[in-house]
């Protein structure tokens, strides 16, 4: 019984991953296409992912952007209220490298730096499609307990 | 015994705990995808509410700091087993439970818990999304309540009972029209659907009284909201549908007519944007006292 209930749990949480958008100094070009993927076309809500306004309700984090400094305190602020078990997506080239802004003295660096990052997103914007395939395949990890939160914090991640 | 037996189902099968819960998912779902299709979208599969509760449930909890945890957990769980409370004491087919005198107003004050659960959430997460959403919650009752507690009185007086029962017997009248557009009136801005969506309104205060909740107490919120709706949609059909004598044509009856009622609400809701608390406001204390007040004369004069 209790494993038919783990099984029924790590179902849901495929099947339900909610996510919650942060823009870390973005140029905004990657947020437009996140707000594609989100929009009627790639509908998202088939898979069961909704955009939700409170970092408590989320599962999975998309940040976007090179990461300045003056958003830093703000990600690991939001990073800290996602209750676990969460994942964390980066989408686009600035997360995983800096891009452009690279040695700019108002960028901290690369995301995984500050907070574990699970999967990168690549693109410069990346494509809607993408963008969406790294949901699921977030919501995947959050299923298999294999994010690098989930691994770090060492049991189920509650 | 017997007696037990029937109050014990009526909480725990039908139409209360289990049935209500599978039939608030399936509305709740019915919303969601109709308002889908409506924008062009496919819409989530017909078990999602069910695996939203669970993995609300498997998620951990935030306690905000300075936030009672004893309050935490029981607002949502009050709210829950309020609105399962009144769904059972609706006369719905196949209801075992025997017909109380008075329950009427017993079902009244169940209605009520949720709207005032959701208040003092907001008030006590200290979170000002939460205080703004709860502000704007407690205003917009006093202006919602006006129509829905006129359109059931006005049905009471025509009755002279205050018996769910035979409210549902009466025959249809005048008054039963004028009661109908005061209910519907209040319908949207008591599920907070737009264009009444002001308390909970995501593009602004973020989630509303919802703000600071996480995990198990946040799911137990969404479930009272899904079965709040099935409390008012099945109390539209007890009270506005005429009654049917053969059981099965009362069943086809109830679920037609909670079914075209979900899609009317989810129609409203897609098609119209936000109003802001002035305008809803002065909707409620125009139109929606217009039709109280003649709902009430109907009843007292005819």
């Amino acid at each position: 019984m209790p494993r038919l209930l783990d099984r029924l749990l790590a179902a849901s949480r495929r099947k339900s991953p909610w996510v919650y958008c942060l823009n870390a100094g973005s140029c905004n070009g990657c947020d437009i296409e996140i707000a594609a993927c989100l929009g009627p076309r790639y509908d998202p809500e088939q898979v069961g992912t909704l955009r939700q306004g409170s970092p408590k309700h989320a599962d999975i984090l998309l940040v976007t952007g090179p990461l300045t400094l003056r958003t830093l305190d703000a990600l690991r602020d939001i990073w800290g209220q996602i209750p676990r078990p969460k994942a964390v997506v980066a989408i686009g080239s600035c997360p995983a490298s800096g891009n452009v802004f690279v040695g700019s003295p108002t960028v901290v660096g690369a995301l995984s730096q500050v907070i574990p990052v699970d999967l990168y997103v690549p693109g410069c914007p990346p494509r809607p499609q993408a963008v969406l395939h790294g949901c699921i395949q977030a919501a995947q990890l959050l299923t298999e307990g294999k994010t690098r939160d989930q691994l770090a914090v060492g049991e189920d991640g509650r | 015994m017997n007696e037990l037996w029937e109050f014990g189902s009526a909480l725990l099968l039908w139409p209360g705990l289990i049935g209500g819960i599978a039939l608030a998912w399936l509305f709740l779902w019915i919303q969601r995808k109709l308002a889908a299709r409506l924008q062009g979208r496919q819409g989530p599969p017909f078990y999602q509410p069910f695996f939203d509760f669970v993995k609300l449930l498997g998620k951990e909890t935030v306690v905000p700091g300075g936030v009672n945890r004893h309050l935490l957990y029981a607002l949502p769980l009050v709210s829950a087993v309020s609105v399962v409370c009144a769904l059972s004491l609706l006369p719905l087919p196949g209801n075992p439970m025997p017909s109380l005198a008075g329950n009427l107003i017993v079902l009244l004050y169940l209605l009520e818990m949720p709207a005032l659960c959701e208040v003092l959430a907001g008030y006590s997460s200290r979170s000002l999304y939460g205080q703004v959403g709860s502000a704007r919650e407690a205003i917009l009752w006093l202006g919602y309540n006006l129509p829905f507690l006129a359109a059931v009185v006005s049905l009471a007086i025509k009755a002279k009972s205050l018996t769910l029962a035979d409210l549902a017997a009466a025959p249809l009248g005048p008054v039963h029209f004028a009661a109908a557009a005061a209910f519907l009136f209040a319908l949207p801005a008591r599920l907070k659907r737009n264009p009444f969506s002001i308390p909970n309104a995501e593009q602004e205060i973020v989630a509303g009284p919802f703000t600071e909740y996480s995990g198990a107490p946040l799911a137990f919120f969404e479930l009272s909201h899904g079965l709040e709706l099935l409390a008012l949609v099945s109390l539209f059909t007890v009270l506005f549908l005429p009654s049917a004598s053969h059981p099965g044509l009362r069943l086809l009856l109830y679920a037609l007519g909670s079914t075209v009622l979900v899609g009317l609400i989810t129609l409203l809701a897609t098609a119209t944007a936000r109003l802001t608390l002035r305008h809803a406001f002065r909707f409620y204390w125009s139109w929606g006292a217009g039709a109280a007040i003649v709902a009430l004369m109907i009843a007292g004069i005819w």
